[in-house]
């Protein structure tokens, strides 16, 4: 088992591939604070028109989820509803 | 046709002034005409590295301020004729120049020069502005370590973002031993991650600390570093060189194996 473990051992140079795979993605995604805030006004505005949401507790960030070709980056929005209208 | 090219990293520590040193004198030892100027204003170590500390009586600045005019603040580099340094100012501070100013600076010294190299300073602030302003083409460097691979990846997003588009990679300090064992990152890795053109790998060399120590740049001399940088500068100027098999100066055994290549050839 001991032998197994050395010739899958991942090696630290894997390691640190790995991290800076991530760490680059969320990097060079990374908006400046003034696009991210008028995202997040155009969503609450958008999804608005169709539900009451709780515009405080509204959250939007950059991250990256795993995809065909690796990791890519993803826009991750938290929106908590406080009533879906009828009328929509 | 003039190349200014500057020398950046982001992280502090990785060989910016080292290979600026070693590849402007490079260049000189190829016959161009080259100019380093230190544009780390208020900690400068360009004239040092190049053992030319003592020679210097005006200094960028003075040529921004008008205190002198540019010819009197170049040093000349007595072993080699074609070798020139503009030093940074000590007792100032990065805001003591603009990127206008360095602008217009460079562009006087594009008529007498074929290669004018911009020693960055760290960080991402005034003084990178300013190195890069005047910059055709950048030469980013870095080492095999998850902390400078991200300064230079953010360099290199930020050089793009100011239009400097041709950006060249060296890998430096590499050791071969650690990368044959896995633990650290091999040069294709490192390039592979920043997704830019390799110019130049420097193998970990304590003979750089030597030639510091000494203030004379190893560029040319038989020793894996000296090496690396005479092919990185005949790059620089357009060569097409093939790159270093590292494992050259890896574990004993190649060791012996060169030596006894070397012989061979000797005979």
């Amino acid at each position: 088992m001991k032998l197994l473990d050395f010739f899958k051992r991942k090696t630290s140079k894997d390691v640190a591939k790995d991290r800076l795979k991530l760490l680059l993605v969320s990097d060079r995604a990374s908006c400046s604070p003034e696009m991210m805030e008028a995202i997040k006004n155009d969503i609450i505005q958008v999804i608005s028109k169709y539900m009451v949401i709780d515009t405080e507790g509204l959250d939007i960030q950059i991250t990256t989820a795993e995809g065909e070709n690796g990791d890519t980056p993803v826009l991750f929005a938290n929106i908590p509803i406080r009533d879906i209208k009828l009328s929509a | 046709m003039s190349q200014v090219i500057v020398v950046t990293s982001g992280k502090g520590g990785v060989g910016k002034t080292t290979s600026t040193a070693n590849i402007g004198t490079g260049l000189a030892k190829l016959g161009y005409k080259a100019v380093l100027i230190d544009t780390d204003i208020g900690l400068r170590n360009l004239d040092v590295v190049m053992g030319l500390e003592n020679r210097i009586v005006y200094n960028l600045v003075d040529v921004v301020e008008g205190n002198c005019r540019l010819r009197q603040a170049l040093i000349k580099d007595k072993r080699y004729p074609s070798l020139y340094l503009l030093p940074s100012a000590q007792t100032r501070d990065k805001s003591a120049v603009s990127p206008q100013q360095m602008r217009k600076l460079v562009s006087e010294l594009r008529e007498d020069f074929d290669f004018i190299l911009l020693d960055c300073p760290a960080g991402i602030e005034q003084g990178f502005k300013n190195a890069i302003a005047a910059a055709d083409r950048a030469i980013v460097v870095t080492t095999p370590e998850v902390s400078a691979i991200r300064d230079a990846d953010r360099i290199i997003g930020l050089l793009a973002a100011n239009e400097v588009e041709d950006i060249s990679l060296i890998v430096n300090r590499v050791r071969i031993d650690m990368v044959r064992r896995g633990d650290m990152m091999s040069v294709e890795d490192v390039a592979s991650l920043l997704a830019v053109d390799l110019i130049g790998v420097v193998p970990d060399d304590e003979n750089i600390v030597i030639s510091t120590n000494q203030g004379e740049p190893l560029v040319g001399s038989d020793t894996p570093a000296g090496i690396a940088y005479q092919n990185i500068s005949a790059r620089v100027s357009g060569e097409n060189v093939p790159f270093l098999d590292l494992g050259r100066f890896g574990g004993l055994f190649s060791r012996v194996v060169h030596i006894f290549r070397k012989n061979r050839e000797a005979v």
